[in-house]
Formats: structure tokens, sequence, C-alpha cells
């Protein structure tokens, strides 16, 4: 410990100033002890691999037809049977990561930025700004998202950037919310009065004085939120405003195979619910680990 | 220590306490071999600045140490009993009915969700009384700390009452359980000096009437003189020096307890007389191995055998000092101190700073506040004006309508050099800007910790001076070396700094533009002693280099007389009395400036009698008609304070609001700050 202490002397002659030398034990370290960090990390690293290299990895073709061999049950060749068209349900499972796994990290960082913005600049004026725009997020929460979604996808037509604008947009004031209340308690810190002092402009304070205080709840909300991501584009494709045929996304994959559930198929089904389950779990226990390490 | 068989035993005893915490599997060594004995009746201080271990004391005795502290070895005995052998049950009881415990901050000991009188009949309920019997116990025990009107405090919820009524309360609290042992932690930090002093009174009496043992814990030199028998020195966890309280204060016999009275700003000392001495270097990090004395490193008469030879607690015949020169510790005095301003206050010049029926009014509800009135008051260049008063009196207010944070209400002026200045800062121009820069109280609040601290003095620097690479590179080091810190602070973010360290940054951000005036808000308060001694040397050497103004807020009227030329007091908003600070200290005094003078406590145990005023600071929102100090004004003359608004008297550049005749207002003997 008296290694980490250094004396300096400031200039010849005047009180030597000694201060410590910073912690090395950085948020990271805490993060990597996280036991819930790692699981989730392993679980969300594991589906990110699927979506980058499946195409490469997978046994079979996972759009090809068979339909001689059309709801074949698990065995030796098709570890997860074939669905109704005869194709290999585990290498759909494996490629259909692919897709889920572009729309939600950019719907939620659409979703972020336009959030973070929202909140800087209600929580940083204050007053009327506020008050309109907090009224305007309280009807946007109200309203069941999903039912919100739907309607702007019927009148913009279902297409890959329209789900993420529409998700992002969705996302916007709950995240706002969350950056709006951190901003406020950074606003009454003397910094701020001192950038005021300073002459600074309000974009300088917000964007440059405020945002990195505000990152760590910022960093957690967003890894929350790209879990409800994950799900949300899983229930458009399952009600058929999402990710299109022949795309073997999972929503899309359950939606396309629930009526033959009741037939004995169920392997159709359980293997693509499992894998957005297992995913949406994974990305959640990652922002667990993240808020425990921010916040410990 | 010398052991005494004697009958009883003693309240507290620690003999050669060790307490550790452990930090990533090693032992941090927070107290060393500490021995306290306090008997029944005696009231114990323990001083040292933050860090020292003192609140470690107060969480041993009480067995309320964090998770991973525990203690390594010693003796500890409340009242005969030892607290290490004692069952979960035993320990309760004891907590219940032997030891009480006051906090430093009363709002947070009280639960904000009861009323007072719930809480207070919970102490009763534990004692195992209950009903009317509980009632007219708690009714008896807040008379008891001067709460008139009881039934009205018991009904009420925490934050309805004043802090010096909460920390009342929170004594009543302890005391009712008539404890064999009371421990006080800070009790009146944060308090105003007036409320500070009647509670420090309050205490002096209760420990008449309770039998109670006190250890009282605190930082402030003369609130532990005013109050205890015995004091302890504590410093990087060891008892440096102990004994009767006057003799430690007055005659010291250990290098650190002589530096830390040194570092204040003694009676009239001023920075024209000299500079303030400080103790250079830094405390030992906690846990850090020891060689030799524990202050050696600091100390300037350590010799070698200092750093060799660990100091046993040497006995001077009631008394204890752990230092091998205890004889010597006289010779230290100092460095040979010169005075920081050398210039001569020039007047007769134009004005830096000329305030003009400045007010500021806010709307609360409809009804007007007036949080600052009609205030008029000039500063020359490179003088010191002081701006004093309880809380509630408009000090921040009137910096923060300076500083161009809060606009003022029309007709009132601010002028700069002579220039009117617009209301807020964003309408001034750059030059009006850079010119008024603010220090703040709280450097935590006040750097960014986001940022370095090359970014936050570079930030000022691009912004105030106008400055860009090169220029602005050679500025930076200029600056950083003005005010002592070095170019490897410049890579550290804030919370890598100490509270003094970062207070420089803050110190170095403000003068970046070469401002005429730095508004300086309580910018030592947050600061032990010694740190202080050293902020308010930096400050009075930057004022007579640059011929800087400041407008220095603080309720530590010692360190206003160092620093200030000029003084003003205020009251509710109202100026009531503005002089030059050697006219507003010998007086005659505003009968308001007369009270808190007389509350300042000294360490050296001599103390005029206290002038006590009367309630609390009025609601600004309903303030008293004619003179706003009448409702508590010791020397109201009549119906004239009633309804009339008494005229600024002003004599030799020094005016007083009272409509008592100068001649007739009070002096204090100089015994004071």
């Amino acid at each position: 410990m008296t290694a980490q202490t250094t004396m300096l002397d400031a200039e010849p002659g005047s009180t030597p100033i000694v201060f410590e030398e910073p912690r090395i034990r950085s948020r990271w370290s805490l993060l990597f002890r996280s036991g819930t960090f790692w699981v989730g990390a392993i679980i969300t690293g594991f589906w990110a691999c699927c979506a980058i290299f499946g195409p490469w990895v997978v046994p079979l073709d996972p759009f090809a037809d068979d339909l001689m061999n059309t709801l074949g049950p698990p065995d030796a060749l098709h570890w997860f049977g074939t669905d109704q068209l005869g194709r290999d349900v585990f290498s759909r499972v494996i490629v259909g990561a692919r897709d889920i796994l572009t729309i939600a990290p950019l719907a939620t960082i659409v979703g972020t930025i336009c959030g973070t913005i929202v909140g800087l600049v209600t929580g940083y004026f204050g007053g009327i700004v506020d008050m309109l725009v907090s009224r305007v997020i309280e009807v946007m929460v109200a309203l069941p998202l999903i039912v919100v979604a739907l309607l702007v996808l019927v009148a913009l037509g279902p297409s890959t950037p329209a789900v993420i604008v529409v998700i992002g947009l969705v996302f916007t004031p709950l995240i706002g919310r969350t950056v709006r209340a951190a901003v406020q308690s950074e606003r009454d810190l003397d910094y701020v009065d001192a950038a005021q002092i300073r002459g600074e402009n309000a974009l300088h304070i917000m964007f440059v004085e405020i945002l990195p205080n505000v990152l760590p709840p910022i960093l957690v909300e967003m890894t929350v939120r790209l879990g409800y991501a994950i799900f949300f584009v899983a229930s458009l494709s399952f009600l058929g405003f999402g990710i299109q045929p022949p795309s073997p996304d999972w929503g899309l994959a359950i939606s396309e195979n629930y009526g033959v559930i009741a037939g004995g198929y169920w392997w159709t089904v359980a293997f693509a619910a499992g894998a957005t389950g297992s995913l949406v779990v994974g990305v959640n226990l990652l922002a667990e680990g993240i808020h425990g390490a921010l916040t410990g | 220590m010398i052991q005494m068989e004697q009958s009883p035993p003693p309240a507290l005893l620690l003999d050669k306490v060790d307490v550790a915490y452990r930090t990533r599997g090693r032992d941090m060594r927070v107290l060393s071999k500490v021995s306290i004995r306090i008997e029944p009746g005696e009231a114990y201080g323990l001083v040292g600045e933050s860090g020292c271990g003192k609140s470690t004391v107060a969480l041993t005795v009480l067995h309320t140490l964090p998770g991973n502290g525990h203690v390594l070895g010693g003796k500890l005995e409340v009242a005969g009993r030892d607290l290490r052998r004692l069952d979960a049950p035993a320990l309760r009881h004891m907590r219940a009915h032997d030891i009480s415990m006051v906090y430093q901050d009363a709002g947070r000991a009280l639960n904000p969700s009861m009323t007072v009188g719930r809480q207070l009949l919970e102490v009763f309920e534990v004692l195992g009384q209950g009903g009317q019997e509980a009632v007219e116990r708690a009714h008896a025990m807040l008379a008891r700390v001067q709460i008139s009107g009881p039934a009205r405090v018991m009904a009420s919820y925490p934050h309805q009452l004043s802090g010096g009524m909460q920390q009342r309360v929170v004594i009543a609290m302890a005391l009712a359980k008539d404890p064999s042992l009371l421990i006080l932690d800070e009790p009146t930090t944060g308090l105003d000096a007036t409320v500070e002093a009647e509670v420090l009174d309050l205490v002096a009496d209760l420990r008449r009437d309770f039998n109670s043992s006190i250890l009282f814990i605190s930082h402030n030199l003369g609130a532990i003189a005013s109050i205890c028998d015995r004091v302890g020195v504590l410093y990087a966890g060891h008892l440096v020096e102990e004994g009767p309280a006057q003799q430690v204060f007055s005659d010291p016999r250990h290098p650190y307890t002589a530096s830390l009275l040194r570092c204040l700003p003694k009676a009239g000392l001023t920075k024209r007389k000299s500079a303030l001495e400080t103790i250079p270097g830094f405390l030992p990090p906690p846990g850090a191995i020891i060689k030799g004395c524990c202050f050696a490193p600091r100390c300037s008469m350590a010799r070698q055998r200092c750093h060799d030879e660990s100091p046993p607690a040497y006995d001077l015949g009631g008394r204890q000092s752990a230092c091998h020169y205890h004889d010597h510790v006289d010779f230290i005095a100092g460095k040979d101190l010169r005075p920081v301003v050398v210039s001569a206050p020039a007047a007769a010049r134009q004005p830096a700073l000329a305030l003009d029926a400045v007010s500021k009014t806010y709307h609360v509800g409809g009804q007007p506040l007036h949080a600052v009135r009609d205030v008029s008051m000039t500063l020359q260049p490179g003088q010191t004006l002081g701006l004093v008063g309880e809380s509630g009196s408009g000090k921040t207010t009137l910096a923060r309508l300076l500083l161009g944070l809060v606009a003022p209400d029309a007709g009132g002026r601010i002028e700069l050099d002579g220039e009117a200045l617009a209301p807020t800062a964003a309408e001034r121009p750059t030059e009006h800007v850079k010119a008024m820069q603010i220090v703040f109280q709280n450097p935590d609040s006040a750097l960014n910790r986001a940022h370095t601290v090359r970014h936050l003095i570079g930030r000022a620097l691009s912004r105030l001076a106008g400055l860009r690479g090169r220029r602005l590179r050679e500025e930076m080091m200029r600056l950083v070396g003005a005010v002592r810190l070095t170019e490897r602070h410049l890579a550290l973010r804030p919370r890598q700094l100490s509270g003094g360290l970062k207070q420089r940054v803050a110190i170095a951000r403000a003068f970046a533009g070469n401002p005429r005036i730095v508004v300086c808000d309580e910018p030592t308060s947050a600061l032990d002693v010694s740190v202080q001694a050293a902020i308010l040397n930096l400050l009075a050497e930057l004022q007579d280099q640059r011929q800087v103004s400041y407008v220095f807020i603080s309720h530590d009227l010692g360190v206003v007389r160092y620093l200030a030329d000029r003084i003003a007091v205020l009251y509710l908003g109202r100026l009531m009395e503005l002089g030059p600070a050697e006219a507003v200290f010998t007086g005659p005094h505003h009968p308001y400036t007369e009270a808190l003078l007389s509350a300042v406590p000294s360490h050296t145990g001599r103390r005029n009698e206290r002038i006590k005023l009367k309630g609390e600071i009025p609601s600004p929102l309903n303030p008293p008609s004619g003179c706003v100090f009448q409702t508590r004004c010791p020397r109201k003359v009549g119906e004239i304070c009633e309804t009339t608004e008494p005229p600024m008297q002003s004599e030799d550049d020094h005016g007083i609001r009272c409509h008592i005749p100068r001649a007739e207002l009070g002096r204090l003997t100089p015994a004071h700050p």
C-alpha cells in the first residue's frame, strides 16, 4: 500500500503534495467476477456465433425442402426432426438466430439513441418542455406496445427497416424516462452550474458534461431493452408483421408450425421456442451482471 | 496504562484495542493499540482529522462494525462487562439499556415516516414501559432538552422540525434510557454556529443532570474544549496524545496536536499578518505498514529515532504522549511565516464590484419570498468581502445573483468595474463571464467526475481565456503550478484526488480566465483543518498576485476574519451590518453579529458569555414586521422595532442597521477568533 503513495514536490521549497495512485480495481474486474454475467455471456455468445457462422456449420441446408420426409421426428440425420416442408429443424434453429440478432440490437440502438436525447432534453430543461414530452410519453406507455407497433407496421408495410424503426420508437419513451431521472439528479450537482457560469451552451452541458455521467444507467437499460426487443421481434414475426418467409426465424417458425402441435409434432415448435427463451434469458442475465457491476 | 483496581468500574475501557477491516483478503489495520478509559460521569473527547479512525472507535464500542471489520485484540469493557464475550441477547440488552449513540445527521437518524412521539415512545417500549407512563416520560424528556411545547413536537414528523430541533429530539431519545455511556459522533457538524452553541450548551447542562459518561467525537477542537474533561487525539489509528482537555489544548505534548492547533486561524490573525501553518504530507493509507512513529513522515521535529522506533505512550503524570521527544514539542514552532498579502488595500479607486439595491424575490404558492432584499455594497479590487449569516440568510442566493445563475428583481443594479452586468450569465458578454467565477463548497459535486483534471482545467482555459494548442498547454502548466499541483495530476480524475487536491483543481479552474471576482462558497468547510489552512494560504496568495477580489461565504468566523477585508452580515436576506473586518469584529456590533460572535467555541476554552437568541430564524415567507431581527433580538428597544425598519447607521464606512444608537451597541472583548 505504501508503494501506491507517491510523493511529489510541486515546486522547490513548497509543500510536497502526496496523492494516491488510481485504484486498478475497475468496474471491469467486478463484472468479470460476476457469475451471472458469465452465464449470460456464454448463452448470448453461443447464439451470436450461430448467427454469424451458422450458414457454414449447419449439417444440412436449412432451406432445402424434402417433401418425402415432412414432419419427421428427431433421428440421427435430423436431430430436431423436420418441419411441414421436410426442412431440417436443427439447421433452421441454428441459422434462425441470424435475423433476430440483427434486428433486435439495431432496434435497441435506435431506441437508446432517441431515448437518451429525449431524456437529456427533458431532464436538463425541465419546465414546460419536460411537462409536454412527459405527457406524450405517458400516453405512449399507457398503450399496449404491440398494438402501437402493429398499427404503425400496417401503415408502413412490414419490412426489416420498418421493424427496426418501430421497435426503436416504441422503446424511446421507456429509455427516455430512465435517462431523464438520471439527468435530473445530475442537474442538481454544482458542475452543471459551473459550466453555466463558464458560459457553456445547453448542447455542451447536456452531451459533454452530463452524458458521460449517465452512461452507466443507459448501458443497463439498453441491455434490459435488448431482451425485450428479442421477444418483441419474435412476437411480430409470429403475427406475420416481422421477419418474412422463407427466413428460418424462430418466431416465424412457431407461427408456421403451431397448427400441427396438436398432431403430436412438437419438435417443429419446441426447439424454436426454446431458442427464443434461452436467448432472452441469456441477455437478461447479461443485463443483470452489468447492472450489478455498475451499481455495486 | 496503569491498572487501577477501584469501584465502580469505568464506563468505558478500551485497552490496547486493534481493529482491522478486511479488504481483498488483507487486513487493513485502522486502530492500533488504542487505550481509552472513561470514568463514570466523565466526558471524553476524541479528535483527529478524517480517516484517523474516530468513528471506528464508536462502531467498535457499539459492536456495530461493518461486516468486514473485526477486533483483532485488546480488551473492551462497558461498565465492567467484557464486550467481546457477550452473546447476542446480552449485547442487545446492553445496547437497549447502557449505551446510546447520537449520530452526525439528525435528519437521517430519525425515521421520516413516523412522528417524533412514536419514535420516542419506542425507546420506552424497549425498556418495558408503555401507555400513559411512557407518554408522560416522553414529555418530560423533551422538556429536559429544552423543547417548549413537547406535545406539538411529539405530533410532528421529523421534516417539520429544524436541524437544531431534530438534534435535540435525538439527544432526548438517547438520554431517555439514562445510559451509562452516551456516544456523540460529530453531533454539531453541519449546524449553524448559533445552533451548534445551543446544542453544546444543552449537552453541558444535561451532563449535570444525568450520570452518563460521554464519548464526544468531533473534528471541531472548540466543541471538544467546551464540553470535555479529557481529550484523546487520534492520528492514523493511533492514540497519540491524551490528557485533561485544558492541558492538551494549551500545552500540547505531541507534535500532531501542536500542528493541528497551529493550523487554526488564531484570534486576530489575518492574511496581512501571517500565513497559516499547515501540516505537510498526507495521512498514511489504512493498512500501511508503519515503522517507527506514525506521524514521523510529516513531523517537523522528527529525528532518526522516530523513523526507527515506535514510541510507547509516555506517562506524563495524568496525561500521555506517544512522542519520543514530548519535552521538546514547544520548539517545533514554526517555520518563518511571512504575511501572505503585502499590498496595501487600495481604497478610493473604482470598486471592482458594486451592488445597488439588489433584491431577489421568489414566489411560493403566490406568496412573495424575499430571499435577498435591498442589498447595496461595494468591493475594491484585490479585497475580500466576507459574507456571514445563518443558513437561510440569503448568502447563497446573493452569490447566485452575482454569478448570473438567477436573475435579480428589476430595479437592482450589479456593476463590475463600473459596467452594469446583465441579469443572467447567458446574456453576459464573454468579458463579464470570465471576470466572475466561483469555487464551490463541495468539490465532489463541482468537478465533473467523468473528466480528467486536464479536461477540467483545459476546457476552462479554452472557454474563458480563449487559448488553443501550445499556448493553452503553457498556460495550463502555469496555472497548475500556481495551485501547487503537478503535471502528473493532469491525467487523473477527481475521485483519484483527495479533498484538498480537488479543491485546488476547482480553484485553478476558477482562475483560468484571470477573473476579477471569485465567489468562494464555503470553500473549506468540507476539508480538514490542516488542508483548510493550505487552501486559505493559496487563496490569499493568488489574491495578492492577481489582485482578484473574493466574495467569501463562510459560517466559520475565524476563517472569515483571516481572509476578509470587509464583512457583510445578512439576516433573512437583509443586510444587518457592513464594514471593515476589524470594525465588525471589534465593535460596536449589531445585536445579531454580537450573538454570532459569542457563539463561536474556542479551543482555548475561553469563551465569552454566550448571547442566546430566542427561538428560530423566522420563515422568510412571513418575515417579522419592522426590523426582521426583532423577534429574536436580545436588545429589542420596544415598539419601534416592530413597526419601523431601522436605518443603516454609518460611521467610518461601518454601517449597522439598528435603532439603538451606535454608542450604546455592544462590544465584545476581543477574545474571539
